[in-house]
């Protein structure tokens, strides 16, 4: 990176500084509501930098990431339902079992391509969210109250919502950093090439499918620990958290702040969810100006938000 | 025995709809090589429009006469509109930016209509049953259902199979070139192709609309189960996806009609109705997975472009 | 007689009714650069696709340094020692062109399950990759996005891709399509060079070049070899005259 600050550069550490700074204001100005809507930014931003891992850099667009979502809070909602409240097996679990699911879902739907991965993978987060519904046991379609969130001991009380957003912040900060390693890594160069041409990455001696796949199962990940995190701050599960509708936010939260750059997706996760808060407080029909919106963006700003400050119109 | 039956005949029913909703995305595919996710949002309009119409006019048939048409000229209006823009981009581009128009059209609707959902109710002659076979009866509403959508079937194989444009598809021609060649006027052919897939798309949704709902968000269920239809049927292959269609319809509606009942057995009645519709969506998605294991270019795939 | 390092066996291969190649039989001896001609629509790039994998033959086998490769998956043929290049440019256009020949070096570098150290300043990687890039003359734009490049640098760059998988032979499909008089004459300079290390199977449509640089050609002609023999013989061969020669002639006055 160079050594002048670009104006890029000083947007995203602009962006972190107001996210760190979010508690001291909240407290300060007593608005709990703020706290509340930017814990749900900052979660949410972690699941879209996962999404971006695999769709922007991957050329994999996942429909159906928010399963992951489910996944994770439902391992800590049956864990804790179960009597599991330690939030050391918890989380773990939840990531181990998004990871299987990814596993499993990717080595399928990696044999096709294109429209027809997207529509497999938004088919197979639909049969977990019919599954979610058939569980009577925890909750079906009502969904589930958590009654007491992931202990960690003497650790950290996440009940304390400052110590609980400062630990999303955390998480989040590592995602970012993570995925940055792993997207210029010689791993990065073969996921990134296969997004580019993959005809081409077979040719000169690729076998793309198994870090197509190991991509996928990293994206499912992140995305399950972020479900676990997003578990605790709702205090609640339902097969809401993975309908269809959820994964189209992820993939407007990356496409709009820009698939192109890692931290894209955080500016996308904070424009949409703050634009919601404010739109919807004019008109209950702000989504119809979010439709063509996109489209445009889509059509004209492929970059996004974080392309548009680089100077860059394609994504 | 009877109810069986009469539960196979509602799975071909739902497999001809399944299959009218996947030959317009394969066509528009075929000749425009264009991916739409607002597919289904064209299902919901022409089951909205066949509502409206319908309680105008005080006629069925005429609603859904007009809805037809009303489909149709939506359906062109947004090719021209929306849809031109995308022509040429890479398949991302394409699902991203009908992805938005998936959005508003679900807005569109809410704002036109109201959250609530309308219903289309059929005329008094088309409540009656039909005896099919000795001692079996079915209702004429879905009969006429099946017969009219396989008449569909039947002129969408004649085009495929017997005109120029036919052959356009069956080649994969997403070439502008080419078809520009064969003396067409390719703007007039896209939006007129894209009217049709429209058409074909509100014509599934006018006429389910009355055994079910017409509400906001109802295209995207159908949609999955296209794609679905499509994938186990094999890419760009009208055949398959009919054969396909018709599998999935049937596998669909029995699960749906006889897995609660078994579910009941083993477990709780509550937990038995909750278990038995998930299990039959998992039926279809299951066997869509077997299909990528074992024969992942689908059953019938289409010959190579 | 020494083993070929490439033996086609009747090599066979239909469309629905087209026949794209006709119980082909080749085999083409270390260090030896054969060319493969005849007019389009002959199979030639077809051959070539069953060559790397990318499409399965009907019937007949392929042999590579003597191992049966015909079922074996493209990725594996290139981790074997067999390098193509594509008629179309198949390039990855969103990055320079350095990087486009390092991900080739990349993949013959062992596995790529390296998930933190940055690819990019990997000198094991970008040395070779810009010694490629050398030999072909673009060290000059190794830093140029591939979409800002010449139609004949892509196919300079095409080479030097293939090269850099340290291959055993070359498969070049048309490596001077689209190309002027200087880039071609460039481009048969570096092929004459890389002939001396190399072996090198080569379709092309230039016959100046096809005769400046073959060691034996072989003509295909609706899937089926005609004729078969070193540049001399292919030249007299009244058949190959009629059928193909003769037009080029024509065309090249």
């Amino acid at each position: 990176m160079s050594g002048r600050l670009s104006p890029r550069n000083a947007f995203v550490a602009g962006v972190i500084a107001i996210l760190a700074l979010v508690p001291v204001y909240a407290e300060a100005t007593g608005n709990t509501f703020m706290m509340s809507l930017f814990t749900r930014i900052v979660i949410l931003a972690i699941a879209a930098v996962s999404l971006n891992l695999i769709m922007g850099f991957g050329g994999m667009v996942s429909f159906g990431h928010a399963v992951y979502l489910g996944i994770g809070g439902y391992a800590v909602g049956i864990l804790a339902k179960e009597g599991v409240n330690s939030g050391l097996l918890q989380w773990p679990l939840a990531v181990a079992a998004s990871a299987l699911f990814a596993l499993t879902v990717g080595a399928l739907s990696l044999r096709t391509r294109g429209v027809y991965f997207i529509m497999i993978t938004l088919a197979f987060a639909q049969m977990v969210y019919y599954v979610a519904i058939g569980l009577d046991r925890y909750g079906g379609d009502d969904g589930m109250t958590i009654y007491k969130r992931s202990q960690f001991g003497g650790l950290i009380d996440l009940s304390n919502k400052t110590a609980f957003y400062y630990l999303c912040l955390a998480l989040l900060l590592a995602t970012i950093y993570i995925v940055w390693r792993l997207v210029h890594s010689r791993f990065g160069m073969v996921i990134q090439g296969a997004r580019s041409n993959e005809r081409r990455m077979r040719a000169i001696g690729f076998p793309t499918y198994r870090y197509k796949l190991l991509g996928f199962v990293f994206a499912g990940m992140l995305c399950g620990l972020a479900g676990a995190l997003l578990a605790n701050h709702t205090d609640f599960i339902s097969p809401a958290l993975m309908h269809w509708t959820r994964s189209g936010d992820l993939i407007v939260m990356a496409v709009l702040g820009g698939m192109g750059t890692v931290f894209g997706p955080v500016i996308g996760a904070v424009a949409l969810l703050v634009l919601e808060e404010l739109l919807s407080g004019i008109t209950e029909y702000w989504q119809i100006i979010l439709g063509p919106l996109f489209l445009l963006v889509v059509l004209f700003a492929r970059g996004g938000i974080d392309g548009l400050l680089s100077g860059v119109r394609r994504g | 025995m009877l109810y069986l039956i009469e539960q196979c005949l509602n799975g071909i029913q739902l497999g001809m709809l399944l299959f009218l909703l996947a030959a317009g995305l394969t066509l528009i595919f075929g000749i425009m090589d264009l991916v739409n996710l607002a597919h289904g949002s064209l299902y919901m309009l022409g089951a909205y429009f066949a509502a409206t119409f319908a309680a105008v006019t005080d006629s069925f048939l005429a609603g859904i006469g007009l809805a037809l048409l009303a489909t149709l000229v939506a359906g062109m209006a947004l090719e021209v509109i929306a849809i031109r823009p995308l022509y040429g981009r890479d398949h991302l581009d394409h699902v991203l930016g009908t992805f938005g128009l998936l959005l508003f059209f679900n807005e569109l609707v809410r704002l036109i209509w109201g959250p609530a959902g309308l219903t289309l109710s059929l005329p008094p002659e088309m409540l009656t049953a039909v005896q099919i076979l000795p001692g079996v009866y079915y209702p004429l509403y879905r009969l006429i259902i099946i017969l009219a959508t396989f008449a569909v079937a039947l002129l969408l194989y004649a085009l495929v199979m017997r005109t120029r444009i036919g052959m356009l598809i069956r080649a994969g021609a997403s070439n502008r070139e080419m078809v520009g060649a064969l003396g067409i006027n390719i703007k007039l052919l896209y939006t007129l192709v894209f009217g049709l897939g429209a058409a074909l798309a509100g014509f599934a949704g006018m006429m389910q609309a009355p055994l079910s709902f017409v509400q906001i968000g109802m295209g995207e269920n159908i949609l999955i189960l296209a794609f679905v239809v499509i994938i186990i049927g094999g890419i760009g292959s009208i055949r398959g996806a009919f054969v396909a269609a018709i599998i999935i319809g049937i596998i669909d509606t029995i699960g749906r009609a006889f897995l609660p009942d078994l579910m009941r057995t083993f477990m709780s009645y509550s937990a038995g109705s909750s278990a038995g519709p998930a299990l039959s969506s998992m039926l279809i998605y299951t066997l869509m997975a077997a299909v990528l294991v074992f024969r992942p270019e689908g059953l019938f795939p289409a010959a190579r472009r | 007689m020494a083993d070929a390092l490439l033996e086609i066996e009747d090599l066979s291969k239909r469309f629905g009714g087209v026949v794209a190649s006709d119980a082909i039989a080749l085999a083409v001896p270390q260090g030896e650069l054969h060319a493969i001609i005849g007019p389009n629509g002959a199979g030639k790039t077809t051959l070539i696709s069953q060559l790397a994998g990318e499409i399965a033959p009907d019937a007949g086998r392929i042999r590579f340094a003597g191992r049966d490769i015909t079922g074996l998956p493209i990725f594996r043929r290139s981790q074997l020692g067999l390098a193509r290049s594509f008629q179309i440019t198949s390039l990855f256009l969103d990055f320079a062109a350095i990087e486009n020949v390092a991900l080739a070096v990349q993949a013959h570098a062992g596995h790529s399950f390296h998930f933190w150290r940055a690819a990019r300043s990997q000198s094991e990687l970008r040395t070779p990759a810009r010694a490629a890039l050398a030999r072909v003359g673009l060290a000059g734009r190794a830093d140029v996005v591939v979409s800002n490049l010449s139609h004949g640098e892509h196919r300079q760059l095409e080479i030097a891709m293939a090269l850099a998988t340290t291959p055993s032979i070359l498969l070049l499909d048309e490596p001077m399509a689209g190309m002027g008089p200087e880039e071609s004459a460039r481009m048969v300079k570096t092929l004459r060079e890389l002939k001396r290390e190399l072996t090198i199977l080569l379709i092309e449509h230039d016959m100046e070049a096809v005769f400046a640089l073959a060691d034996r050609i072989t003509v295909l002609v609706y899937g089926r070899i005609i004729a078969s023999g070193t540049p001399e013989a292919i030249r007299a061969n009244a058949e190959v005259r009629q059928a193909y020669l003769g037009e080029q002639e024509q065309r090249h006055g």
